[in-house]
């Protein structure tokens, strides 16, 4: 095993955390405002990949395809939290879980309607095409360090605008207390609604990034939007800073563990059954940090009031 | 109104063997297998109502357990086709392909699974219980995919459908009974489980934990054992539900299989005696007639069921039968 590959999977797990915060950070903060469980988040994911391969296949160009992304999933959001989750904000949270299940279905069906059931490409941009060389004589591809870097820029971007703007002042005073801020005169309906949908512009970015990588279908979603409950229930819910932490966590630990497990258990058994095993264990790996967190924290790691 | 609700429950528990009576009885084969699995669902939904209805638990991660019984079967079923061992060392255990030895195997391995996922989740509650459920049954699903032993991404066909003592398992109309005598078995138990002290005290946990808690009664311990009898009821739905398809696979471990076990206590009306029932004969009929309509049938199901959720509570049985007494 080179240090170049270790560094290789490193830089793979940041960059998976790095995306599933983008998911993560959305959740938390609708949770946070609205008290709502989003489980439509997956299918804002999915409008942004499609988005933004539909318009880069019709323009040539994946910014503005990236744009279009941003957009669709914005606007999605808007119209999913005017239509629906505003009916939804004193309700329990099975009727919750049930709105957004039946919100899943519907995007999912509708876009496997428009776009078929084929999987479309998205070709990475010129610009961010080939790979730079690691300490250690290894290469990286580009574009991952991009999504690193863009991923980065957006939570210092996220932190800014919650801790030094006017808006940002309300989405915290929102988390506090929904009612008071109602009295002190702040539009809750319209601030609700600019979350929903600035928490779907974040999906919608991570659905385009990673649709250069894998291919765009219906259902893309759902995984990734599990493992962002993973990441917030690690992180606490509410807490941006939670989401960060609790993302690069599981992106790393995921990635090694696949990367890693294998190697370790072929230290004691036999090739084959160490692949298997390695596989096998690699795959619940993150599972088992997030029990064993718990056990340690029922809150997660950042918990707000807890 | 308690009475109306009778009436409805004796429809429901009737309408269904009528039914598949029927359709045997006119040579229909495949909507006595309606039947079948409309049974199979109501009995993993009657599971999942005893922790979501009852005790308040919205378990997001059923489908845990209803995969553990699938794969059961299906593990039994493929080592007894085969006749190799279950387990070779450090003793042999032969499998077999009876039911009743299964449906016990599937209780008894999805009832620790229970006591291993409830000992972690029910520490917490609300949103946190929902997601750490949904999670822990996304473990499952990746190492049952992950692991190539028994089918990974494939999964398992079932050859010959495991064997009942005395009946032909291969007849619709048999399994049908078997499955229904079971959903039967289980709505008794419910009932009974429901008007005990057990019950009440779940119930009460539902309502108001610290009055519970103040009382001297532990609220984590009841929802443990409510958890971990719901997922040992699913899981033996689970074994039967492998049987009827001839096949286990992750598809019974995943996501969209626990949210459509929620979605049948819905339709149905939560924490109703007969509401599994109800919904899953809802859910199946849906199912069927969109899906003869239009391949896009869940855009139909997910619009019916949005309003469901923002207009329509109570499911059928709250529209049948009128609101529940106390809530």
């Amino acid at each position: 095993m080179s240090s170049a590959l270790l560094i290789e999977q490193a830089l793979n797990g940041l960059q998976f955390g790095v995306m599933l915060f983008l998911m993560a950070a959305g959740l938390t903060l609708i949770f946070g405002v609205m008290g709502v469980i989003n489980l439509a988040h997956g299918s804002l994911y999915m409008v942004g990949a499609f988005a933004c391969a539909a318009v880069a296949a019709y323009t040539g160009s994946f910014w503005l395809g990236l744009v279009a992304s941003l957009i669709a999933a914005a606007a999605a959001g808007a119209i999913v939290e005017i239509t629906v989750i505003r009916r939804l904000y004193n309700r329990d949270h099975l009727d919750q879980v049930l709105a957004t299940f039946a919100l899943i279905l519907i995007f999912s069906e509708g876009t496997r309607w428009v776009f078929g059931s084929f999987p479309l490409y998205l070709d990475i941009p010129k610009v961010l095409q080939g790979a730079i060389s690691l300490p250690g004589g290894g290469q990286y591809q580009l574009y991952r360090l991009a999504i690193i870097g863009a991923g980065l820029i957006v939570a210092i971007g996220l932190y800014l605008l919650i801790a030094k703007t006017r808006l940002g002042m309300r989405i915290r005073a929102g988390e506090s207390d929904r009612e008071m801020i109602g009295a002190l005169g702040v539009d809750i309906a319209s601030l609700n609604t600019i979350v929903f949908a600035l928490g779907a512009a974040l999906a919608g970015l991570a659905g385009a990034l990673v649709g250069a990588l894998q291919s765009v279908q219906v259902g893309m979603g759902e995984p990734v939007l599990i493992l962002a409950f993973v990441v917030i229930v690690i992180g606490g819910i509410g807490s941006i800073k939670g989401a960060l932490a609790g993302a690069i966590l599981v992106g790393v630990v995921d990635t090694m563990g696949r990367f890693l497990l294998p190697q370790l258990f072929a230290l004691f058994m036999q090739p084959s059954q160490a692949a298997t095993a390695g596989a096998a264990i690699a795959s619940m790996l993150i599972y088992i940090v997030m029990a064993f967190i718990l056990a340690v924290r029922p809150k997660g790691l950042f918990a707000v009031n807890a | 109104m308690a009475d109306r609700e009778r009436l409805v429950n004796i429809a429901l528990a009737l309408i269904v063997p009528a039914c598949a009576l029927a359709a045997y009885g006119m040579g229909e084969p495949f909507y006595v297998t309606l039947a079948t699995r409309i049974a199979i669902l109501a009995l993993a939904a009657v599971g999942l109502n005893l922790a979501l209805g009852l005790g308040g638990l919205v378990s997001f991660g059923h489908a845990a357990f209803f995969g553990i019984g699938g794969y059961a079967a299906g593990i039994f079923a493929t080592h007894a086709f085969n006749q190799t061992p279950l387990l070779a060392s450090p003793v042999v255990i032969m499998a077999t392909s009876q039911m009743p030895v299964i449906w016990l195997v599937s209780a008894v391995v999805a009832g620790l699974a229970a006591l291993l996922i409830g000992l972690i989740s029910l520490r917490t509650s609300g949103v946190y219980f929902i997601m750490i459920t949904l999670a822990f049954a996304q473990m499952i699903y990746y190492f049952a995919i992950s692991w190539p032993a028994y089918g990974g991404e494939d999964g398992l066909s079932i050859t010959m459908r495991n064997s009942f003592p005395g009946v032909n398992t291969l007849n619709p109309l048999s399994f049908f009974l078997i499955a229904y005598g079971l959903l039967l078995l289980a709505l008794f138990a419910f009932s009974r489980l429901r008007d005990s002290r057990f019950g009440a005290a779940l119930q009460a946990t539902r309502q108001n934990e610290v009055r519970v808690a103040s009382i001297g009664i532990r609220p984590l311990r009841i929802r443990l054992v409510a958890f971990i009898i719901s997922g040992m009821i699913t899981a033996v739905a689970g074994a039967l539900f492998a049987d009827l398809n001839r096949f286990a696979g992750p598809s019974m471990l995943s996501w969209s299989m626990s949210g459509e076990l929620i979605v049948l206590i819905i339709l149905g009306g939560t924490g109703r005696l007969f509401g599994p029932v109800a919904g899953a004969i809802l859910f199946v009929l849906f199912e069927f007639a969109l899906g003869g309509l239009t391949e896009h049938w869940q855009l139909f199901l997910g619009l019916i069921l949005l309003a469901v959720v923002l207009f329509g509570r109570g499911g059928l049985i709250g529209l049948l039968a009128g609101k529940v007494r106390h809530g």
